[in-house]
């Protein structure tokens, strides 16, 4: 079981959603976070003080997936999230220990495998 | 032998249209919160900024020329040139007014003002801010002017007898339909069927609705230039109309829904405000309720009809102002009544010729107003591109057009200053 955390413009959120959604990923968190990587930096005035915005917009998704799912995910966050400029923002996989489904008990593959109905 | 009479200035009435005037400039800010509230976040400044922008392009054409175009005397098209720039444009009234030219000019002007800030409902979230300023600029001048003219300042439309109080031909159906031209020229948001785009705040809409009704009693109170029978009736039909549709579209909501909204009431307060526009002064109060219930209906209709198409008119000027002036200037057609107004009785009163007059401009303003438009913007885009790109888009009109945001957080923002140093070159990363 793999943990696949990818940071992405908040512009292209619904990109990645779709995208994700067509490679059949299910069951992602995600949030807003603030960060620095490196992008120009974009100028803003209020009145006569001028600031930089150092710190962007971004989204953080994290999907958690069975070992077979890591590819495709990976790759639905490439083609949802690319726009070619810098700022498109990383995608980083890393192991997890133990993953547990809370309403059954269920662990690791399991537990992140989506319940068909 | 006395004077004549339309030299007299009364300093009541004119007491009144100062204030009427500075009510009516009250509406342009009120609807720039109103349509700030409609758009998403990342666009609030953009939008309330065209508003804004109205207020210093609308007012300067008018004063150039806008003002003579609409109200000195000229063919029935359109008005002469001799207040250009103001000339002769003082203290004076105008011929049978009872208050100074000035005082008129500035009421007038903030109609100008309201009707070129109401069109850029229609293109909000995508249109490019200075393309907006050039269109806005020419737009008072070529469209507004030329209606206002029609239905006001002796055109053909009130040479024949069209009733319209308060600008029902000029300001309503001229916004909402060349609204409708604008959005199919500058074409949809990149998002528009694809995603949910949801006004990020109830609130706006509702505090900019209620101040646009508080300004619309100087709009409609002010329309009879005195402290006269007609703004008197005016002014409380602006009460009772608006009263009524907001109570239609509940019930309206109701029998959709199941539920009141917050938004569409704030919508029915902005129709009833339209449809009562032309009639305000010329219908009893009575008729001026059941206006106001009729009115909700052809309204609700668009806004139900329009999203299910590819217009992206974003922000139903269409359906809040062109289809509720058109009710509105018919509806007077029918129910106008000489015992209240003193000019002309309506075709429930005996009187069929004032009907067909109300409908046929309710034909030619949208016709006029649609193609002016579309022809006005098709010139403007071979110059310049009229819309910001995908990609500035997606980032938001706030960051990309003006280079502030509505809601900063002020986290990770640095100074930059000359005297502390701090702008030095920052190294960025190449693509």
């Amino acid at each position: 079981v793999k943990l696949v955390t990818a940071i992405v413009r908040p512009e292209k959120v619904n990109d990645v959603l779709e995208a994700l959604f067509r490679a059949e990923v299910r069951g992602v968190s995600m949030s807003r976070v603030q960060g620095h990587g490196g992008e120009l930096e974009r100028v803003e005035t209020y009145r006569g003080t001028t600031v930089k915005m150092e710190l962007s917009e971004k989204v953080r998704f994290e999907v958690a997936v069975s070992d077979a799912f890591v590819q495709s995910t990976v790759e639905a966050f490439c083609q949802g999230a690319r726009t070619g400029n810098v700022g498109d923002g990383k995608i980083f996989v890393s192991s997890l220990d133990q993953a547990i489904r809370i309403r059954t008990g269920e662990t690791d593959e399991g537990a992140v495998t989506p319940v068909s109905k | 032998m006395t004077p004549p009479a339309i030299t007299t200035i009364s300093a009541g009435d004119t007491a009144w249209m100062l204030a009427a005037t500075a009510l009516v400039l009250l509406m342009t800010p009120a609807l720039g919160l109103f349509y700030a509230g409609l758009v998403r976040s990342k666009n609030t400044l953009n939008t309330f900024m065209m508003s804004i922008a109205a207020l210093a392009v609308a007012t300067i054409m008018w004063a150039l020329v806008g003002y003579s175009l609409a109200f000195d005397k000229g063919n029935g098209f359109i008005g002469g040139l001799g207040h250009v720039f103001l000339s002769g444009v003082t203290f004076a009234p105008r011929a049978g007014g009872s208050i100074p030219q000035l005082v008129f000019f500035a009421f007038q002007a903030a109609f100008c003002i309201v009707t070129v800030a109401l069109v850029s409902g229609a293109v909000v979230e995508r249109m490019r801010f200075v393309p907006m300023l050039v269109f806005s600029a020419l737009w008072s001048v070529l469209v507004y002017a030329v209606l206002a003219h029609w239905a006001f300042g002796g055109g053909w439309l009130q040479a024949h007898g069209t009733l319209d109080f308060a600008g029902g031909v000029p300001v309503e159906m001229g916004s909402g339909f060349s609204a409708l031209a604008a959005a199919l020229v500058v074409g949809a948001r990149k998002d528009y069927g694809r995603q949910a785009l949801l006004p990020h705040n109830a609130v706006y809409v509702l505090l900019g609705a209620g101040l646009l009704w508080f300004g619309w009693f100087g709009f409609n109170g002010g329309s009879g230039f005195s402290t006269g029978h007609a703004s008197v009736l005016a002014f409380t039909n602006t009460l009772l109309a608006p009263a009524c549709t907001l109570f239609v579209w509940f019930v309206l909501d109701l029998m959709r829904g199941r539920r009141v909204t917050a938004i569409g009431a704030a919508t029915a307060i902005i129709v009833g405000c339209v449809g009562i526009t032309p009639a305000g002064g010329y219908i009893s109060p009575t008729w001026a309720m059941a206006l106001g219930a009729v009115a909700a209906l052809p309204s609700y209709a668009v806004i139900v009809w329009r999203p299910r198409t590819r217009i992206d008119e974003t922000l139903d000027v269409l359906a809040a102002h062109g289809a509720a002036g058109l009710t509105g200037i018919l509806f007077l057609g029918l129910v106008a009544q000489l015992s209240w107004n003193g000019v002309s009785d309506g075709l429930f009163y005996g009187n069929a010729h004032q009907l067909a007059w109300q409908a046929i401009a309710a034909g030619v303003t949208p016709a006029y107003a649609f193609g002016a438009t579309f022809v006005l913007l098709r010139l403007i885009a071979l110059f310049t591109p009229l819309r910001s790109t995908e990609r500035e888009e997606a980032l938001g009109m706030d960051v990309i057009q003006h280079g502030e945001e509505a809601y900063a957080s002020g986290e990770g923002a640095i100074l930059v200053s000359t005297e502390a140093g701090l702008d030095v070159p920052v190294a960025v990363a190449q693509p």
